[in-house]
């Protein structure tokens, strides 16, 4: 009766496979709750949106303000910065470690000229006035300091990266330019972040 | 338990034949205090009970501070200082927990490098050695997330850029570091899980000291000669053995004693000096202290995630044949991992048959070296990331995965041993006399 015993044995293997697959699918939709609670809560989530005030922000100084848990520097550039930038610029992209623009309100292929990391001035002010980026050191998430570094930019005390007067990476640990959030001009003196 | 023949438990009451027939377990613990333990063993041999002793004190003034911590980004700091300030005794057990943790580290670095010297992790120890190193992460793990609990800006800022490391990983890091943290930024969510963590993870520690033990009572302790224990008859056994209950309870308990002295001093007369100040200012999310140091026990690896920057040749060579994949970020956290997972693979490393750095005159050598290494990382973690000390991280880096990948593999090879004793019975006679003279002093 070896045809029998084949047929009883598939049977069984079949049983073995569905119990044995329902448990996997079982135990996975039990662990997944458990790893997804661990995920941004839909307070924390909720996308926000702010507006800061930046009519008090005199040229060469700098703002920083806290979006979505991180820093956020507002620069208001002196005319001998946008000079220095422009400066910096004239390099060229490709001698940067980090040759993308990395501004949200831009392509992802945008290329770091300081034109394309600047924000757009208002009315009645010379363009790269204002720069808005992210204070968070693309290395382990620092926040860099202002007026440092080798490049007149920022410098990062944690593990010493320096940024330029655009914010862009030129030594140092960290991979990428500092972020351009989401920004723009509600009015002359507002900036929406987010 | 044990693979070394000795007398086991017999009950002998009719109440213990009662019990040991429906759980063996008076016989379980005589089996294991009773051990068989090798004569010879050093000072090197006590940090085990330390190691006991650090994780029970943490585990009971843990317990008794979370009575009082509230884990809640407004609140957390205050409760600290309510802690130091309020509660009865508060302020000292908080300083017992403090250093409580550097004491635990002092004692795991000892008990390693003392395995690794004595080749306490070639076979038959590989699985013990291997929970240890399990063991060492998950404290790593514990001190870390308990470092952030009281919510000062080395808190906040440690907690920042060590998550960031996970940030680091191509491809999913972000995702990856988001659900850690529980949100974009270290936050009310992170505090709320590594309290959680902090809480769980010495239970977690707990019961991997039960299979590290159970793991060494099976292949029996290793000693300073690396020489097995003979198992051919009990007679023989126990020439080269005395069971642990009384003879090494007692010494360890002594060598505890006086390591306490020393604990005790620092935590009542300099209780801060291995902290950091800046943890006593509230976390600050927009502002990073100066200079972020990790606790020392983490400098050597802190040193190591820093050397290797994007200037470094091994690092561009690996981001050219990855395609960008590994950039310098990654490059580091994975040297980082790669320092303590050389440590791991060092059963499998070792090509040398002997066990004890007694016996390898040229091994010794490369083993001081290590640790002198040990002490230069430590150092340099320490020191800002600028020159001179970023060279110098790099060569104390570099050494470090040479002596695991390079050195330990080649010395196996072309290095004579010094001849070792025949039995461990000799080389404690050559010591401490015959033991037929028991009881006139050691000459």
């Amino acid at each position: 009766m070896s045809h029998a015993e084949d047929h009883e044995g598939t049977r069984r293997d079949f049983l073995y496979y569905v119990a044995g697959g329902a448990g996997v699918v079982a135990t996975g939709a039990a662990v997944w709750p458990l790893i997804n609670q661990m995920n941004p809560s839909a307070d924390v989530q909720a996308l926000s949106s702010i507006r800061v005030d930046v009519s008090g922000v005199e040229p060469g100084t700098q703002l920083t303000v806290k979006w979505l848990g991180k820093p956020v520097f507002v620069r208001h550039r002196t005319g001998a910065e946008i000079q220095e930038a422009q400066e910096q610029d004239a390099e060229g992209v490709d001698a940067l470690p980090d040759p993308l623009a990395r501004n949200f309100n831009l392509s992802a292929d945008a290329p770091a000229t300081d034109a394309n990391r600047v924000m757009p001035s208002p009315e009645g002010e010379a363009p790269g006035a204002w720069i808005v980026q992210m204070g968070v050191c693309t290395h382990l998430g620092c926040v860099p300091l202002g007026d440092a570094g080798d490049f007149g930019g920022w410098f990062c005390p944690c593990h010493g990266s320096h940024y330029d007067l655009a914010g862009r990476i030129r030594k140092g640990p960290a991979p990428e330019n500092l972020p351009v959030p989401p920004a723009e001009w509600v009015d002359n003196s507002t900036i929406k972040l987010g | 338990m044990s693979g070394i023949p000795h007398d086991h438990y017999e009950p002998k009451t009719n109440g213990e034949k009662w019990l040991n027939s429906r759980l063996p377990i008076v016989g379980l613990i005589y089996d294991t205090i009773m051990i068989p333990t090798p004569k010879n063993l050093n000072w090197w041999w006590i940090w085990g009970i330390v190691l006991a002793f650090c994780l029970a004190l943490q585990i009971v003034t843990g317990i008794v501070l979370v009575m009082h911590y509230t884990p809640h980004v407004d609140l957390a700091f205050a409760s600290i200082e309510h802690i130091m300030r309020n509660v009865n005794g508060g302020y000292f057990i908080r300083y017992l927990h403090m250093n409580g943790a550097s004491l635990f580290f002092v004692a795991v670095y000892i008990h390693m490098f003392r395995g690794l010297y004595y080749g306490s992790y070639k076979a038959p120890r590989e699985i013990t050695w291997i929970i240890g190193m399990l063991i060492y992460l998950m404290m790593m793990g514990t001190a870390f997330m308990g470092y952030v609990l009281p919510w000062g800006q080395m808190s906040f800022w440690g907690a920042t850029v060590i998550t960031g490391l996970f940030g680091a990983i191509p491809f999913v890091g972000d995702a990856i570091q988001t659900w850690l943290l529980g949100g974009p930024a270290v936050d009310n969510a992170t505090l709320n899980r590594f309290f959680s963590l902090h809480y769980l993870l010495p239970f977690v520690i707990a019961a991997l000291v039960i299979v590290h033990i159970w793991a060494f009572h099976t292949t029996g302790n290793n000693n300073p000669t690396g020489v097995e224990v003979r198992r051919t008859s009990k007679a023989e056994a126990e020439k080269d053995t005395l069971p642990f209950w009384p003879y090494f309870v007692i010494k360890d308990l002594f060598a505890l004693a006086v390591i306490l002295v020393v604990f005790w001093a620092v935590v009542g007369f300099m209780p801060n000096y291995l902290g950091h100040p800046d943890n006593y200012i509230e976390a600050n999310p927009l502002v990073t202290p100066a200079h972020i140091v990790p606790e020392w026990y983490f400098l050597p690896f802190y040193a190591i995630l820093r050397a290797f920057t994007g200037e470094v040749w091994v690092v561009q060579f690996a981001s050219f044949i990855t395609g960008g994949i590994i950039d310098a970020k990654f490059f580091g956290v994975i040297a980082m991992f790669g320092a303590i997972l050389a440590m791991a693979l060092a059963p499998w490393l070792d090509t040398s048959t002997v066990r004890s750095g007694k016996y390898r005159p040229m091994f010794k050598w490369w083993f001081y070296l290590l640790i002198i290494d040990f002490f230069a990382l430590m150092w340099l973690g320490a020191m800002p990331a600028e020159e001179p000390y970023a060279t110098f991280s790099l060569i104390a880096s570099a050494y470090w995965f040479a002596y695991f990948f390079v050195i330990l593999p080649i010395l196996g090879v072309i290095e004579k041993p010094l001849p070792q004793p025949e039995t461990i019975e000799e080389d404690f006679n050559a010591h401490y006399g015959k033991a037929d003279a028991d009881a006139t002093p050691a000459e």
